[in-house]
């Protein structure tokens, strides 16, 4: 009688599901934010002089922000990619430098200002990208993780590739390799210049 | 040298398996005794290597062998001797070897236990389980050997995670295992049911008792999962629905809905095809849980370190049994004869609610386990299932199983009148509707849901009574399952005692603390009267003195602690519990906090009844145990032989 | 008299003052490590329906990991702008998509996941009622003989020997 075989076919059914489940990794999230405006920022610069940077001054430009720290050890591998993608002028690159000052920065039975953050932060940006290079157009410090949240940051490095009208179009969680430079954000480039 | 003494001994026995399985399984198709004959020695022989395998492999843990790289990862020179044993099964590929030693120790006793069984369906049973065996070895020797060698030897190991290294661990996994392997003995006899043609109730009265003693282990290992949790993991929680948790839930519904089935199949013939087809099923959700937890497709606390390699493995491994056996119960379930009559008021028609709500709640579990893999799998993006959807979606399906215990005991086998039932059940009825009352009008805290849990549990409890007294006034011997069944259900009935009052009632505090500061929950005070620091054998921790007192009069000294183990960065929590059987108090050290003077954040817990979980299921197990022993099984002369 | 009864209890009174303002400077009672219970209460209630991003499998209420504490500290951020729990809900789904709810969203997309059980329960209940009518009828309570038993009754019967 058919209805025997009813169990057979469930087990197959979630047999097809399990399958293509194991190629996918569960651990990626997907942004939600592609296709929609980048969330504005103001924050400040590796510059001392006090001026301060966010999306709106780059309309009009097609341009990649870069998620770091010098605590983050992929972000040291695929350092070397930025500063070469940079170097060949394909498009402006900004550093938004994450949560570089932690907790345990602060000197015993001390809190840190956010002065004190912000001086510690520039001075460790400055060391490391003077020694690995400096890819960036422009370096700016998300010191509390605000700015993060707002874009949905979750680990570093992350890396976005943004619009001539402020649109978020692409999103890479962890290190930028050179197979997704060529598969993706090349060809990304392409087509948003264009346009 | 011993080492790949181990590794040998593994090899060999993958081929006596194979042996195992083939020649019996031939031996009944072809009618040579002497073949099925050979069903028992190859079982003892396989057992006898495995035996020796996992006492190499135990031996090099012991012996800080750290050029064994399994060894290396997950053990350390520092740790206990105890832990060193168990850390055989800390890691993916040492718990395999467990799974085999325990799958080949179920063959053993199959082997040694089974003398009134027919030749044939020992042989058929036996070659079954030889097959699964054949399969989880090759998967150990192909892809996940902990015979590895790791050259040069490092100096010492990483370390068992912190986590692990509890008296817990020691007993969780190896009788959780207990459980899994032993569903395989079920699903070998319902395979066997199949294959012979003879799905009858002689099947089923064989199958009972190794049911009921998976089962039992099952519980004990999930209760020990949970108990371990709460006191291991420092904030009093004791289930997540993670996907490993869900993973051994699923086998043990199928599991309890399979003895019940198993009891009509058993006394009235009946349900035959779907006793068989539940045995399928319990056995299929534990090699289902094996592929979720170390293939890496779900993410978990508990998941194994994963490697696609080897869920693909498990996944073929998965497909051809379960397939095969689905595809042989397809083909030959039809021909069950269908049993008695059943009446609609009758313990036949409630113990098969039961069976089918039970399935119908493992569904629901499953459903919310992989439902994040299928959308993504169906490229829909990425979501997460959790507790919520549990608990909104599982206790609902689970009140009319509890609710059924009763007139499933009440109700007579082929038929019971309505009115007749009804009118026993009437004092159960009363006590819910107390029970509700009590909570809803004189406990300030008490919800609608806190009334519906004691109801549930008043309605059980009585109801058993009812049923106790009934039955002690009638002459005649009662026999040992008569109390088996009854104890178990009180132990339910504990369990959901100790959810609803847990739940209900607990009280969390989240402090924080300097010296001689307290807090104070329900009329229990907790002071902080000091701090230390403290070494152990492989950590350093920092341990605080908490006193607690009751009604202004010293109670209770606690310790909670701060620990840094050496081999990890991360710390660890080891809360301080003071249990008692109406109470648990749980004190959590946390960080320290800045400031001027010294402080530290401390969560403090006032659990009420939460040890009736585990009451609850030291109950159900011994429930069980009852039922096992009952003089039926042990009658040397089974004269269900047809 | 009555002037006495009252000095007496105004000395109790005023000794009780003294006796409690002593004990309380000597053990003091722990304040709550959050800035306002009430607010904490209700971001316990929401963190435990979020999952922690980075964590395997865990609860934002429970988590101690970095973004876990910022992310907390954002909710309360939100409960004190007044927020309902379904707007601090859709700001972190606009941000960090569906994943980070543990309670799923009832849309198209998981009604089978939410409706799926109760369908289930629905279907094996009518399956089990039709089941039973169709067996109220007696039917044969025997037990099938195997292959091979029916050609060992069929050669016995045929050979005539007695059993």
């Amino acid at each position: 009688m058919k209805k025997f075989f009813i169990p057979l076919g469930i087990f197959l059914v979630l047999v097809a599901f399990l399958a293509v489940g194991l190629k996918r990794n569960p651990q990626e999230i997907p942004s939600p934010l592609l296709g929609k405006p980048a969330p504005l920022f103001s924050l400040s610069t590796l510059d001392t002089g006090g001026a301060k940077f966010g999306p709106q001054d780059m309309r009009g430009k097609v341009w990649m922000l870069n998620v770091w720290a010098t605590w983050c050890a992929a972000c040291r591998d695929e350092h070397p990619l930025l500063v070469a993608l940079s170097k060949a002028n394909q498009l402006p690159i900004v550093g938004l430098n994450y949560k570089e000052v932690q907790a345990q920065d602060a000197p015993a039975g001390r809190q840190l200002t956010p002065e004190d953050k912000l001086r510690i932060a520039r001075e460790r940006s400055a060391v490391w990208l003077q020694r690995l290079g400096d890819p960036y157009v422009v370096s700016v410090f998300d010191l509390d993780g605000r700015v993060g949240i707002d874009y949905g940051v979750y680990g570093v490095p992350e890396t976005y590739i943004i619009d001539k009208e402020g649109v978020i179009r692409f999103k890479q969680v962890g290190a930028v390799t050179l197979e997704t430079l060529q598969s993706q954000i090349l060809p990304l480039l392409q087509k948003l210049n264009a346009s | 040298m011993i080492v790949e003494v181990g590794h040998f001994a593994l090899i060999l026995a993958a081929f006596v398996a194979l042996l195992q399985g083939v020649l019996p399984l031939a031996g009944t198709l072809n009618g040579h005794q002497r073949w099925q004959a050979l069903a028992r020695p190859t079982a003892i022989v396989q057992f006898l290597l495995i035996a020796v395998s996992y006492a190499v492999l135990t031996n090099a843990a012991v012996t800080d062998d750290f050029s064994v790289k399994y060894i290396a990862e997950h053990s350390n020179s520092l740790l206990p001797v105890q832990y060193k044993v168990a850390s055989v099964w800390g890691g993916h590929e040492g718990s395999l070897l467990l799974w085999v030693l325990m799958l080949s120790g179920w063959t053993l006793a199959v082997a040694l236990f089974s003398r009134t069984l027919p030749l044939a369906m020992v042989a058929r049973v036996i070659a079954v389980l030889g097959f699964v065996s054949v399969g989880f070895l090759s998967f150990i020797l192909i892809t996940s050997s902990p015979f590895e060698r790791l050259l040069p030897a490092p100096l010492d190991g990483r370390d068992l995670n912190p986590l692990l290294q509890d008296p817990g661990l020691v007993i969780h996994p190896p009788m959780l295992y207990m459980g899994y392997v032993g569903f395989s003995v079920a699903f070998a006899f319902a395979i066997s049911a199949l294959l012979s043609g003879r799905m009858d109730a002689a099947w089923a009265r064989w199958s009972r008792p190794w049911t009921v003693v998976a089962w039992i282990f099952m519980t004990i290992g999930i209760a020990l999962g949970s108990w371990w949790a709460y006191y291991e993991l420092g904030w009093g929680g004791w289930w997540f629905w993670d996907p490993v948790e869900n993973a051994s839930l699923m086998p043990w519904l199928f599991g309890t809905a399979l003895i019940h089935a198993l009891m009509v199949t058993d006394k009235r013939g009946g349900f035959k095809a779907w006793s068989v087809l539940l045995a399928i099923g319990a056995f299929s959700l534990c090699l289902l849980g094996t592929f979720l937890v170390r293939s890496g497709v779900l993410t978990s606390v508990h998941a194994f370190a994963s490697d696609p390699k080897r869920g693909v493995f498990i996944l073929i491994f998965l497909v051809i049994v379960v397939g095969i056996s689905l595809t042989l119960f397809a083909w030959r379930a039809p021909r069950a004869t269908l049993g008695g009559k059943i009446a609609l008021v009758s313990r036949e028609s409630m113990l098969l609610a039961n069976s089918v709500l039970l399935v119908v709640a493992t569904g629901a579990v499953l459903l919310g386990t992989i439902y994040p893999l299928i959308i993504d799998a169906l490229n829909l993006g990425k979501l997460s299932v959790g507790a919520p959807y549990f608990n909104a979606v599982f206790v609902p399906l689970m009140v009319p199983v509890v609710f059924l215990m009763v007139p499933g005991g009440i109700a007579h086998w082929r038929e019971s009148r309505g009115k007749e039932l009804g009118r026993q059940m009437r004092w159960p009825a009363l006590a819910a509707v107390l029970a509700a009352a009590v909570i809803l009008i004189f406990s300030e805290r008490g919800t609608w849901l806190t009334a519906m849990g004691m109801a549930l549990a008043a309605w059980v409890v009585v109801g058993l009574l009812v049923q106790i007294v009934a039955r002690v006034q009638k002459p005649g011997r009662i026999p040992l399952s008569f109390w088996g069944m009854h104890l178990a259900h009180l132990g339910i009935a504990v369990v959901v005692v100790g959810i609803t009052l847990v739940k209900g009632y607990e009280i969390e505090r989240d402090v924080r603390m300097g010296l001689n500061d307290t807090v104070s929950i329900e009329n229990y005070t907790f002071e902080l009267v000091g701090l230390n620091e403290v070494n152990g054998p492989n950590y350093k921790a920092m341990r605080a003195t908490v006193n607690v007192s009751k009604d202004q009069k010293p109670l209770e000294v606690l310790y909670p602690e701060k620990r840094r183990y050496f081999s990890t960065a991360m710390p660890m929590t080891e809360a301080a519990i003071d249990a008692g059987p109406l109470r648990d108090l749980y004190v959590s050290l946390g960080e320290a906090i800045e400031g001027d003077k010294p402080q530290w954040s401390v969560r403090v817990y006032y659990k009420p009844f939460v040890s009736w979980l585990w009451y609850g299921a030291i109950l159900m197990a011994l429930g069980g145990l009852l039922a096992v022993s009952d003089r039926r099984y042990r009658k040397s002369a089974l004269s269900a032989a047809s | 008299m009555k002037s006495s009864c009252l000095q007496l209890k105004a000395l109790c009174l005023a000794a009780c003052l003294v006796w409690t303002g002593l004990t309380t400077a000597l053990a003091k009672e722990a304040l709550p490590m959050a800035q306002d219970p009430v607010l904490e209460k209700r971001l316990v209630l929401i963190s435990e329906e979020l999952r922690c991003l980075v964590c395997q499998n865990e609860s934002l209420a429970s988590s101690r990991a970095e973004l876990a504490n910022d992310l907390r500290e954002e909710v309360r951020k939100l409960i004190a702008q007044n927020q309902s729990d379904q707007q601090i809900k859709d700001y972190l789904v606009n941000r960090y998509g569906d994943f980070v709810l543990y309670r799923p969203q009832v849309k198209p997309m998981t009604w089978v996941l939410w409706f799926g059980p109760f369908l289930l329960l629905a279907a094996a209940v009518w399956g089990m009622f039709s089941y039973i009518r169709q067996r109220q009828s007696a039917q044969t309570a025997g037990v099938a003989l195997s292959d091979a038993d029916r050609h060992k009754v069929q050669a016995i019967l045929k050979s005539g020997d007695a059993p």
